[in-house]
């Protein structure tokens, strides 16, 4: 057996051998062991599959055609660009695995462990299923078990009312984005026995424009949805929070990124290309995203919230790169497009371990510190020096400063859309610098937002009991993120070869990519388009590591003397960590400038002696930033389903006579329907 | 190998002309003012003096306080090597690009802003917080002017955009280039902390930024802070220069060029000093919510330059 087909059957069999024996594990000890076991062979063995596939560019096929034949069996087919995917899944998988043996330690007594480990497996098993998927039917189905798996992993924590909320927003959006992929795939189909996407694609060169354009835009919110592109990114940071963290980062990390793919696969493979405006709009929905996103981030307190708005951010700036290769790719220049499409998937893959990292890192932190808010937390730096350190690693990638893997992928991004100046028509080549300038906006907010994110968090003194008393989690625990930190670092440096591989990926998408070479300059260096602009993270990381440690060597040399003393506090007598600045005060600034976006309500309450206003008893401020984008674009929405809902509620008469003249009218319906359009 | 000891002797003359710069301005100011002022060899002393006393450290500290000091110097000193400021050969120059530059200098403020935040002072947070928001809403102007310039240069590789410049003189008194270098000194100022964005000679809290970052470090940690706000102004200063004016420069290697690219830069900068001496003896410093505006306006300029540089090509 090849060892791309052996791979998959390992994975299948070690998500099921997870999912199953954790269902039946004698105790919740066993369950949680049995649980990571499973899931880390399953992810052992799509990593084979998926790097066998990567390696040998020869694809994996398998079909089991006696399987559920009525909707066409189940077809698998792994090509590179899945095969990239299922690697994210698997390399994503595997550490969260790992962390939750000791994560979900605490849920034991309290939540079915064992319900947990058949939702996980499944999960995992989901997400790996939907890049193998060859047809309809079984995108589909690993589609919905993705789903619905993940519903009860957001599910977890049950007991409060927050999570049920999260549960359920997460259960409507992402069913309504399974209601517009049902269209999409009957408008592709070319008839009721082809459903393989061979057969789409055969299909897809034979429909006309319009009808292309109507799949691009289901397409675009079937997947949205599920990328959380704005304005359908409100699950993201209502499901983010709720999920057991190990859950967010997978669910932030990979999950979100299928909806990626399944823009790659639909829009680029099996339309290829198109009008210009279609790159146009997913330009305008990645920039929207993506300033969007790092400023909700911004004002966020909850760091888990904060981290659900920079992965909204992170999906707008991977779509950046999709549009950019889009709109080039509609004028002919492929090479050109191709880097805007490998830009895309190196930040997906970049994104995928930063964010993993720090929201496994955040999990450490909400064991210790028992809370999710950053006003409560500080000084965590102390007790959990590890941590702190991991959780700056992911911050600094995050906010795509070099050497990391952020600023590769972002310098990549900037030199795709740069190159969209070289499009014939001004009109449309002036959208590439606003672009440049919304993206260079974006990532000066997100250094500000992930300062804050660290700074509030980990620095300073102490703001509660818990955040003074926090200690180091277990070790397998620090180890897993140590190799996702090594992750950031890796690709960063490495990223020279790692967007080569990519930008092939990307060519095999379009038969005039596939003769296109990257603009390679050895492999040291990352190159613009033009071959003239290059930048090495290796170098950078040498040289820095020269220019910071040269002025340690020489003044350790020389002897530096100092000593502790207290915090300069203007004459106090003792400063404490009521005087620091807190999370909002330092987005306060930004806040203001942005005020007409975020719109804040203010509330200011002064509670006045009865006999005298001058006596002031006590004065409360409250402020809040609402999404008003949610509220201007769900609550229309919310309203009408609920005037529908009640105009349904008239059917319902309460009498069994009425309920069989329906039944029967519809049976009548149904059959002089089916006459008629035979 | 000759090319990576030019570029040393580059970083070498940009680190000890950097306190030369800044007491010049300092010096000048306090001319215009109608004040004597200290020598302008002044912060020379400074820095001996801060190298040669004991740090004070907070207890609330961590390593992020006592790192800081490395990062932003050691970031400032490989800009200044990776910009050209008196040589700027063909092919790639070192390690990277404007974008790049841009990126590392973002490394400093970053761990700079951390270090404010890290001793639980309300300054520290103050001008941490302060620092970030002006950081980010002069990163669309940078990046528009670096367009601008590479519009014309069709990359944004420094030694292509200054042969460009040199090949095209009429290019560089065009209207992008003009107002993209205007955009760029206004992001200069508000970078490099000067007025009317930040006042460099105030303590006083409801007004500064940097300071407020900086003021519970002491001894060389000071010394290193104070060297790389320097370095860093000079880079900036070297970029406005030569970006947009890069006669002189040495585009070889023989010591001649290098002689003409070491005067031509320092007479590049003594203008720019001037230029910035006699901005700051004439405007007052910009309530912090005015900034934005000043901001957006260079941005705007910036926007300018992009358009112009399209119309005209």
């Amino acid at each position: 057996m090849p060892s791309g087909n052996l791979g998959l059957v390992v994975m299948v069999l070690g998500y099921g051998a997870g999912a199953g024996l954790s269902l039946l594990a004698p105790s919740d000890r066993a369950a949680r062991v049995l649980t990571a076991i499973g899931a880390a062979i399953g992810c052992i063995g799509g990593l084979i599959a998926a790097s066998s596939v990567l390696v040998t560019r020869v694809p994996v096929d398998a079909t089991f055609g006696s399987l559920v034949s009525a909707a066409g069996g189940v077809a698998i087919h792994l090509d590179p660009l899945g095969a990239f995917f299922l690697l994210l899944v698997a390399l994503v998988g595997l550490p969260a695995a790992v962390y939750g043996v000791t994560y979900t330690s605490e849920y034991e007594g309290r939540h079915s462990l064992r319900l947990f480990g058949l939702m996980f497996n499944g999960f995992l098993l989901g997400m790996s299923l939907v890049p193998c998927a060859a047809n309809i039917f079984t995108f589909l189905f690993a589609w919905e078990l993705m789903a619905i798996t993940s519903y009860f992993l957001v599910m977890t924590e049950s007991q409060y009312a927050e999570t049920r909320y999260a549960g359920l927003w997460y259960a409507v959006m992402t069913h309504f984005g399974f209601l517009v992929l049902l269209p999409m795939f009957l408008i592709m189909a070319p008839g009721s026995g082809a459903t393989a996407f061979a057969d789409l694609r055969t299909h897809a060169a034979l429909m006309s424009g319009s009808a292309k354009s109507v799949v691009f835009l289901l397409a675009m919110v079937a997947f949205g949805s599920k990328a959380g592109l704005v304005p359908l990114h409100v699950w993201l940071p209502r499901a983010h929070p709720a999920a057991p963290s190990h859950v967010s980062a997978l669910m932030s990390g990979v999950m979100i990124k299928l909806g990626v793919y399944g823009v790659l696969r639909v829009v680029v493979d099996f339309l290829g290309a198109g009008p210009a405006w279609w790159g146009g709009l997913v330009l305008a929905a990645g920039s929207i995203s993506a300033l969007s996103g790092v400023l909700y981030a911004l004002t966020e307190n909850d760091l888990k919230r904060l981290l659900a708005y920079s992965s909204v951010e992170n999906v707008g700036v991977i779509f950046l790169g999709i549009g950019a290769g889009l709109v080039l790719q509609s004028y002919g220049l492929h090479t050109l497009a191709l880097v805007g499409f490998g830009a895309a998937l190196l930040h997906t893959l970049n994104h995928a371990f930063f964010k993993a990292l720090l929201f496994l890192a955040t999990g450490n932190v909400l064991h210790e510190a028992h809370t999710r808010n950053m006003e409560r937390m500080g000084g965590l730096i102390k007790g959990m020096p590890q941590t702190a350190a991991l959780f700056l690693i992911g911050s600094a990638a995050a906010a795509a400063l070099p050497p990391l893997n952020g600023f590769a992928s972002e310098w990549m991004v900037f030199q795709a859309l740069l190159s969209g100046v070289q499009i014939p028509q001004p009109d449309v080549a002036i959208g590439a610098p606003l672009a440049i300038g919304v993206l260079a906006l974006t990532s000066g907010l997100a250094a500000a937002c992930f300062v804050k994110a660290f700074g509030i968090s980990f620095l300073a003194m102490p703001r509660s009991e818990e955040a003074a008393r926090a200690r180091e989690s277990h070790w397998s625990s620090r180890a897993v993120m140590g190799v996702l930190a090594a992750g950031c670092v890796g690709l960063g440096l490495a990223a020279p070869r790692i967007f080569d591989g990519l930008f092939r990926i990307a060519g095999s998408l379009f038969a005039a990519g596939s003769s296109a070479s990257p603009p390679a300059v050895g492999r040291l260096w990352l190159a613009a388009p033009n071959g003239v602009a290059q930048v090495s993270p290796l170098l950078i990381a040498v040289a820095a590591a020269l220019a910071i440690g040269v002025p340690v060597a020489l003044l350790r040399w020389r002897g530096l003397q100092w000593r502790r003393a207290d915090t300069w506090g203007c004459g106090r007598i003792q400063q404490t960590a009521r005087m620091e600045y807190t999370s909002s005060a330092f987005a306060e600034p930004l806040r203001r400038v942005f005020s007409e976006l975020y719109r804040p309500t203010e509330d200011l309450t002064i509670n006045v002696h009865p006999d005298s206003r001058y006596f002031i008893r006590s004065i409360t401020y409250t402020s809040a930033v609402v999404p008003w984008i949610e509220r201007a674009f769900y609550d229309p929405v919310a309203r009408g389903m609920r005037a529908c809902a009640t105009q349904v509620r008239r059917l319902q008469g309460g009498s069994v006579h009425l309920y069989l003249l329906y039944l029967s009218g519809a049976l009548m319906a149904a059959l002089v329907a089916a006459w008629w359009f035979r | 190998m000759i090319r990576y000891v030019a570029v040393l002797l580059q970083t070498l003359v940009a680190m000890a002309l950097a306190p030369g710069l800044v007491g010049f301005i300092r010096w000048l100011k306090a001319r215009l003012q109608g004040r004597r002022g200290a020598a302008p060899w002044q912060p020379y002393f400074e820095l001996r003096k801060l190298f040669g006393k004991e740090a004070v450290i907070s207890h609330t500290a961590s390593w992020i306080f006592t790192a800081t000091p490395f990062v932003l110097f050691g970031t400032s000193v490989l800009v200044a090597s990776v910009v050209p400021l008196i040589i700027a050969p063909a092919g790639r120059f070192l390690i990277g690009d404007l974008f790049a530059t841009v990126y590392l200098l973002l490394l400093g403020t970053f761990f700079l802003a951390l270090a404010g935040l890290d001793t639980g002072s309300p300054f520290g947070g103050m001008g941490a917080s302060r620092e970030m928001t002006v950081v980010a809403l002069t990163e669309p102007t940078v990046a528009l002017s670096i367009v601008a310039l590479a519009l014309n240069a069709g990359s944004t590789s420094f030694s292509q955009i200054v042969s460009h410049t040199l090949a095209q003189p009429s290019a560089a008194l065009g209207p992008g280039h003009l107002l993209a270098f205007a955009a760029l000194f206004i992001v200069t100022l508000a970078e490099t902390g000067r007025l009317p964005v930040d006042n460099p000679s105030t303590h006083l809290e409801l007004t500064m930024i940097h300071e407020a970052m900086i003021l519970e470090y002491s001894g060389p940690y000071l010394a290193l802070i104070e060297w790389g706000a320097a370095l860093k102004l000079l880079v900036f200063l070297a970029l406005a220069a030569n970006l947009f004016m890069p006669w002189g420069i040495a585009l070889w290697l023989s010591p001649a060029a290098i002689a003409i690219g070491l005067l031509s830069f320092v007479a590049k900068l003594g203008v720019l000093a001037v230029a910035i001496a006699v901005l700051e003896t004439r405007v007052a410093k910009l309530r912090l919510f005015r900034v934005p505006e000043l901001l957006s306006a260079s941005f705007v300029l910036a926007l300018l330059a992009v358009m112009s540089t399209f119309l005209v090509r």
